[in-house]
């Protein structure tokens, strides 16, 4: 869960398991990221502008992976991501509430 | 043992306001109610679209949340105003209100003669009931009488790292002190349902919050559409919540870290101490009234995007992680807790600001969505008008 935030990082890792960064101010593509690990500061490049509150892949994601922030599932991807790609609603899915699949499973 | 200003009813519950509430059995009789508000401007209506047409639970719903927030102890008389021919009855409904011991007088449109004579005859006993309530003063009463519930609404990233986070925190200072907190939307802990049930007292409770879960996610299912886009909503995708998962993780923390106690119904009463869960949609005003109806006496409802919700008996608190949100929409926003994402306050601190705020508008000290006159309320409906 959420703890306190330490002052200057430009994103924030919340959980050592978490596959993604929640930037904190907007991001450019093409700048490095200081972003907060728990006593680390890390540097990703960024291959996709990002705005403040969205996510920032701070390693390589393979397609299919289930992806974490706050330590937990969040969803799982849909393509392959690379560290530093913005990580939002192209390139993630929600694996929970999803009568869209069960109606496509009940037709199968 | 801590006390603070209020109003003592006569049932022992205490009330942090003393509204005089006119309540509509039916959509037939709102235009009425509207009038006699326009005459006694300090009255409070509760204007909703049903009361006729309805069977069975969901018929039953509609009654328990108008009996519940004709119950709630912010309200010190009520005014129920009938058509005269709607299935919800006025006469039971009267009678459930008057359990609490308060004065509720009721009539109907048909029996009286119509708009102009029932809107008369609804003036003036309102004027005589606010004058009864305005001789009524606030005493000291036992802090842990205060029972408060946790919304969030037009959420984004900043609601799961900071708002909701520091929310808990004054949730939990409220329990520490004998108090009761409840939290709502079911809709949103699909996914972090896992996290929550871990704190439930008993497997009982556990199991039911799986249930109330699995029961919404069936619903999803037979609608054959993907959540996401109505929740996660567009505005919440636009703050950057990806799925429905990342926006219940973010939600439950509001709610602190004490115990679950219980898993509640909609609307229904909520129990004294501690933590209980009410079965209830995310939408934001279903769920504020439902909570309104259960008995509780304020609503602390974080955002990050904005909202200017209010509700018609009780205040509701705004608190936000978006410091640029709030510089913008101030007029909405009563707490700005945003210095957790720059890393100069923290969360402990945070959330007792949020603390004192709550004791604060305990004792009168009106609320931004109280200025403004939001006194948004609305039925969460189980089944189809006939």
């Amino acid at each position: 869960m959420a703890g306190d935030i330490q002052a200057g990082a430009d994103a924030l890792v919340v959980d050592s398991k978490d596959h993604v960064a929640t930037a904190l101010r907007d991001l450019n593509q093409g700048e490095t990221a200081a972003i907060r690990r728990g006593e680390d500061l890390i540097e990703v490049k960024l291959l996709d502008a990002v705005a403040f509150g969205h996510k920032i892949a701070v390693a390589d994601i393979p397609s299919g992976t289930e992806v974490r922030k706050y330590g937990e599932v969040i969803g799982r991807s849909t393509v392959a991501i690379e560290a530093g790609r913005h990580v939002h609603v192209h390139n993630i899915e929600g694996i929970r509430g999803r009568g869209d699949q069960a109606v496509k499973e009940a037709q199968a | 043992m801590k006390t603070f200003k209020a109003y003592e009813r006569a049932n022992g519950d205490i009330g942090i306001r003393n509204h005089l509430l006119i309540i509509p059995t039916v959509i037939c009789s709102n235009q009425v109610c509207n009038r006699i508000v326009q005459m006694v401007p300090e009255a409070v209506a509760i204007t909703h679209q049903h009361g006729c047409s309805q069977i069975g639970a969901d018929k039953d719903r509609t009654f328990e949340v108008l009996a519940g927030t004709g119950k709630n102890p912010n309200v010190g008389a009520v005014i129920i105003i009938s058509l005269g021919c709607e299935v919800v009855d006025p006469i039971a409904l009267a009678e459930e209100i008057r359990k609490t011991g308060k004065p509720v007088e009721v009539f109907d449109i048909q029996s009286v003669g119509g708009s102009v004579k029932a809107i008369q005859y609804g003036v003036e006993l309102a004027k005589r009931l606010k004058a009864d309530l305005d001789r009524q003063e606030r005493v000291d009463v036992p802090l842990s009488k205060l029972k408060v519930g946790v919304k969030c609404g037009g959420s984004d990233a900043t609601s799961g790292l900071a708002s909701n986070p520091a929310l808990g925190v004054a949730a939990d200072r409220l329990i520490d002190d004998g108090g009761t907190i409840v939290i709502g939307e079911t809709t949103e802990i699909i996914g972090a349902e896992h996290v929550l049930a871990e704190r439930c007292v008993t497997p009982e409770i556990k199991d039911k919050l799986y249930y109330i879960v699995d029961r919404f996610e069936k619903e999803v299912d037979r609608m054959g559409a993907d959540m996401r886009g109505g929740n996660p909503s567009p505005g919440n995708i636009a703050g950057g919540l990806s799925t429905i998962e990342e926006k219940s993780l973010g939600c439950i923390s509001k709610c602190g870290t004490s115990p679950i106690r219980g898993v509640i119904e909609y609307a229904e009463e909520i129990p004294e101490t501690g933590l209980y869960f009410m079965d209830s949609p995310g939408n934001d005003i279903e769920c504020v009234s439902g909570m309104a109806a259960g008995g509780a006496h304020i609503v602390c409802f974080t955002t990050g995007r904005g909202t200017p919700t209010g509700a018609a008996v009780i205040p509701v608190i705004k608190i936000t992680g978006n410091g640029k949100m709030f510089a913008h929409m101030e007029d909405n926003m009563d707490v700005d807790v945003s210095q957790i994402l720059s890393g100069t306050a923290s969360i402990d601190a945070s959330g007792d600001v949020i603390w004192k705020e709550i004791q604060e508008v305990a004792e009168g000290k009106l609320t931004k969505a109280e200025i403004l006159g939001h006194q948004e309320f609305s039925i969460n409906r189980i089944g189809p008008s006939l």
